[in-house]
């Protein structure tokens, strides 16, 4: 490029010197310029006040400070939530929503921090979802006792997700298969396996594309269930699953940061030669990791078949790929990823009367965009140079990410 | 006979890096219709010198004429339009396109419309006239390395060199494949082309080269010499160079048990092709085995083999009583065997975890580090603080991550992992390389202090005077084979120099 009749060209060098609040400020950064983005969108879609709409949302998620105040009386006094008040209404659907996305995300970051692009959780959702559902309607008799039979549950679940994780784990391992194609397309194969079933198939009644209600030990106990004796629990969804969640994001934290195995996939994902040269089992984890991220991704099935208390034909596709997003949001820590999910929460619950539908996916799709590419300004140094001094070859280690193949072929 | 012009000249070039001078005032000229070759060990600055003539880096100094008339070069676009072009040791070609495509790949003219018809003609016409044909319509993937290389000749020539560098070509390729290449370069110089053929071959030198260069630590030793008027041992001196000895005190050693004895083992490289070929050495406790040889003769492949990061082909290895093969668990004897590994950002260390993180790579697994499942945090900062203090390693705090330190503390790092949990054998490759004279003593010392601690140490290096003060065995690698071993008071750059050349000396 010319400018003042000197030649510049734009050199990219990695920095050297990034210390840990780049990352949390880019993300924060992303957030803030993608709602900016999102506004001119939404302007263009016809909103005629970005910024009142945005409040819309939030108060949709969230609800307000008076909601709240309202709700927090309510508990002290022991009566219902005043007519005309949300209350805590809004958080709990938005805590409901948080626990689908908070265990997908988790599922993404222990694959990527070993830098397995796992982008099937979907598919290990599904296939999560269609093993809680047999055995809660088909296997155990309909008067297990709950916590057995939840139990059970999440056990099918979490199996089902580790076996359709372990596939694509497998196929990297053993014949070096690119699990970004694998993942994406048995998406496609879940998805028609939950259509089989309660669609067209077998566990379909009547034409209701369902398996109809579960019976009530199949399904999460609500605080709405202890209204008569609370009367401000009435209407609230909230289940256990958000703690499920969290319990194990703590449990992950601990994986990654403090155990022998977290060591190894921080190994791994960072320089998989050096893990090599250290002994480490590089296709061993794979498969492991490919079957704990699956595992997540299965409990997360469970989860939300025992919330809607039905697996039918409109079980909600894209959770999987709202776990990237948040997985990248929160730098693949899995602590951070409790706070993001909430935030994601809220915004699906916000936007779910926003016309036109498709806000929050555009929201989301603007927000990873953004954060991914402000990453390269805040790990790469971008200089002008007069082309005198420039140097033709840009350092560039860091974007390849073929080693692990390399080593895995090498692997023998 | 009348000397033909010179092809070009290259005067007083300096290039810098950090922390290396690549270039120091170096003078180098080639003539119209020879083969010049530009020898050298790794490191020496041959590369660094081509890339300046080729265009891709722009000297700190000096001056480059071509044909008479003195140039400067901004891109290898430039270069190549002066009739310069160069071939890389890592080919620049595209595997799912043609080879005509490739061949006509960045070139500014045809704008819109391609005949590749008419390019694939004139390569085939290229191909026939230079004894190289490749079908110019098959993809790269299909063809073999030797071929592959054909293609890029064939670019070069297509896009008008007169001058062609070649860096290391036959570094990939089978002898066969070499004759072939020799065959091809010979009728080159025969319709006026100039090669320039980077390499540390000696028999390759000796057998193409019309002149020959040395270089060596960014200096020439020896400009166009007659390559008939010299042997391969004089060649290999003026290489490794007569430098001023390291003079490390150490005591005589008191060799203990075998530690590690290797028999008949054989292992291929990366292409396949035999890189060791029945190395059966014998390596006690308490003793430093230095392996000398000009680069690419097996010692890689030696270290990955006995380190389990490559599988023999044949062959038993045998660390103390216990024989490694593939049924080794590595991570477990990783305690008994240490390596300093030749590239050591590559291999030797995780560049995103921090200092203390990566102190523990090869400790990880056992106490203290960790008990059962979890990793220990308390120890692990416990053992970074105090081998940063030990080893004297200069880094902001144990948690800064490791790209952001130096060379030299880098490899600090790596040593101090590998030396403090008092190894039974240490691998050492090339563990001074790139680093300045402090550091080097302070390496050599430590290593001299291993051995007086029972540490059987295999020190593979390309620098002689390192080899000379530090072992108290040389054995010496040509083509994958050990030609010889020597004891240090009759190793001189002489015999050492023979015996690198691939002369067989009576121990």
């Amino acid at each position: 490029m010319k400018w003042n009749g000197i030649d510049y060209r734009l050199r990219i060098e990695a920095r050297l010197d990034n210390p840990g609040w780049v990352g949390v400020v880019s993300s924060i950064f992303g957030i803030l310029f993608a709602l900016i983005v999102g506004g001119f969108v939404l302007k263009a879609a016809g909103a005629s006040n970005p910024i009142a709409t945005y409040r819309e949302i939030f108060k949709e998620g969230f609800g307000t400070f008076a909601d709240w105040q309202a709700g927090l009386h309510a508990v002290v006094t022991n009566t219902s939530c005043p007519k005309g008040m949300l209350c805590f209404g809004p958080l709990s659907d938005t805590l409901v929503k948080a626990s689908p996305v908070l265990l997908t995300a988790l599922a993404c970051i222990i694959a990527f921090r070993m830098k397995l692009w796992n982008i099937g959780a979907d598919g290990q959702m599904f296939l999560g979802a269609w093993a809680a559902t047999g055995v809660a309607v088909f296997i155990l008799p309909d008067t297990t006792n709950r916590v057995v039979m939840l139990t059970v549950m999440a056990l099918a679940g979490i199996s089902a997700g580790l076996i359709y994780g372990i596939i694509p784990g497998f196929l990297k391992a053993r014949l070096n298969i690119n699990e970004i194609i694998t993942t994406l397309m048995l998406n496609y194969v879940a998805y028609k396996w939950i259509e089989y079933f309660v669609v067209v198939g077998p566990w379909s009644i009547g034409d209701f594309e369902s398996t109809g209600h579960f019976p009530a030990a199949a399904t999460w106990p609500r605080l709405t269930e202890y209204a008569k004796q609370y009367p401000i629990t009435a209407g609230l969804t909230i289940h256990p699953g958000i703690f499920l969640g969290i319990v194990a994001a703590i449990l992950l934290a601990w994986i990654l940061f403090r155990s022998r195995w977290g060591y190894e996939i921080r190994v791994i994902g960072d320089n998989p030669r050096a893990a090599r040269y250290a002994g480490i089992n590089l296709k061993r984890n794979i498969i492991l990791v490919m079957g704990l991220s699956g595992a997540l991704a299965g409990l997360a099935g469970m989860n939300e078949v025992a919330a809607l208390r039905e697996l039918n034909g409109r079980f909600q596709r894209g959770y999987g790929f709202t776990g990237v997003i948040v997985a990248w949001l929160a730098r693949l820590n899995p602590l951070a990823a409790i706070l993001v999910s909430v935030l994601f929460g809220g915004l699906l619950v916000g936007t779910k009367l926003i016309q036109p539908q498709g806000i929050a996916s555009m929201l989301q799709g603007v927000i990873l965009f953004i954060v991914i590419g402000t990453e390269l300004l805040f790990h790469y140094r971008i200089e002008l140079d007069k082309v005198e001094l420039a140097s033709v070859v840009v350092e560039n280690k860091s974007l390849n990410d073929n080693e692990l193949e390399e080593e895995i072929s090498r692997d023998q | 006979m009348t000397e033909s012009p010179f092809a070009f000249e290259m005067h007083g070039i300096v290039k810098r890096f950090p922390g290396v001078l690549a270039n120091d005032h170096v003078d180098f000229a080639s003539r119209v219709g020879e083969v010049h070759a530009l020898l050298g060990e790794n490191g020496a600055g041959k590369s660094t010198l081509m890339n300046i003539l080729a265009g891709l880096y722009r000297p700190e100094a000096g001056e480059i004429h071509v044909g008479g008339k003195r140039v400067s070069f901004h891109s290898p676009q430039d270069a190549i339009a002066r009739g310069i072009g160069m071939i890389h040791q890592h080919f620049m070609l595209v595997p799912s396109h043609s080879v005509a495509e490739n061949v006509v790949l960045g070139l500014k003219q045809p704008r819109f419309f391609l005949n590749l018809a008419s390019v694939e003609e004139q390569v085939d016409a290229l191909g026939k006239q230079y004894n190289m044909s490749v079908n110019p319509r098959a993809r790269i993937w299909e063809l073999s390395v030797g071929e592959q290389q054909r293609v890029e000749v064939l670019k070069m020539l297509f896009r008008g060199a007169k001058v062609l560098i070649m860096d290391e070509p036959t570094a990939v390729l089978t002898p066969q494949e070499v004759e072939t290449l020799f065959g091809t370069l010979r009728d080159m110089t025969a319709h006026g082309h100039t090669i320039v053929f980077i390499s540390h071959k000696l028999d390759e030198v000796v057998a193409i080269a019309d002149h020959v260069t040395v270089m060596r630590r960014g200096e020439v030793t020896a400009a166009a010499v007659p390559s008939k008027g010299i042997t391969k041992p004089q060649l290999a001196k003026l290489m490794v160079g007569r430098d001023v000895m390291f003079l490390v005190q150490k005591k005589k050693s008191q060799p203990g048990d075998v530690v590690l004895a290797t028999d008949h083992l054989c292992a291929d490289n990366d292409r396949g092709l035999p890189a060791l070929q029945n190395i059966s050495i014998q390596l006690h406790a308490g003793e430093i085995l230095g392996v000398a040889g000009v680069a690419g003769n097996g010692q890689r492949e030696l270290a990955e083999v006995l380190t389990g990061l490559r599988n023999p082909t044949s062959g038993t290895i045998f660390l103390g009583d216990q024989q490694l093969d593939r049924s080794t668990n590595w991570m477990e004897i990783s305690q008994k065997l240490a390596h300093i590994p030749e590239d050591r950002a590559a291999f030797g260390s995780v560049p995103g975890l921090g200092v203390s993180e990566n102190l523990i790579l090869k400790s990880f697994n056992r106490p203290p580090i960790s008990t059962g499942w979890s990793i220990n945090t308390a120890s692990v900062r416990e053992n970074g603080t105090r081998l940063v203090k030990q080893y004297n390693i200069s880094t902001p705090t144990i948690d800064t991550p490791a790209r952001m330190l130096s060379g030299g503390n880098l490899q600090k790092v790596i040593l101090a992992r590998e030396t403090s949990g008092r190894p039974n054998l240490m691998i050492a490759v090339h563990p001074t390389r790139g680093l300045d004279i402090g550091a080097i003593e302070g390496i050599h010392n430590l290593l001299i202090e291993l051995r007086d601690q029972g540490t059987a140490i295999l020190l593979i290096s390309e620098e002689l005077d390192e080899i000379f003060s530090l072992a108290d065995r040389i054995a010496v690698m040509y083509e994958g084979m050990i030609v010889g071993e020597l004891p240090p008071e009759r190793a001189n750059l002489n015999t050492v120099g023979l015996m690198m050349a691939g002369t067989k000396v009576e121990s």
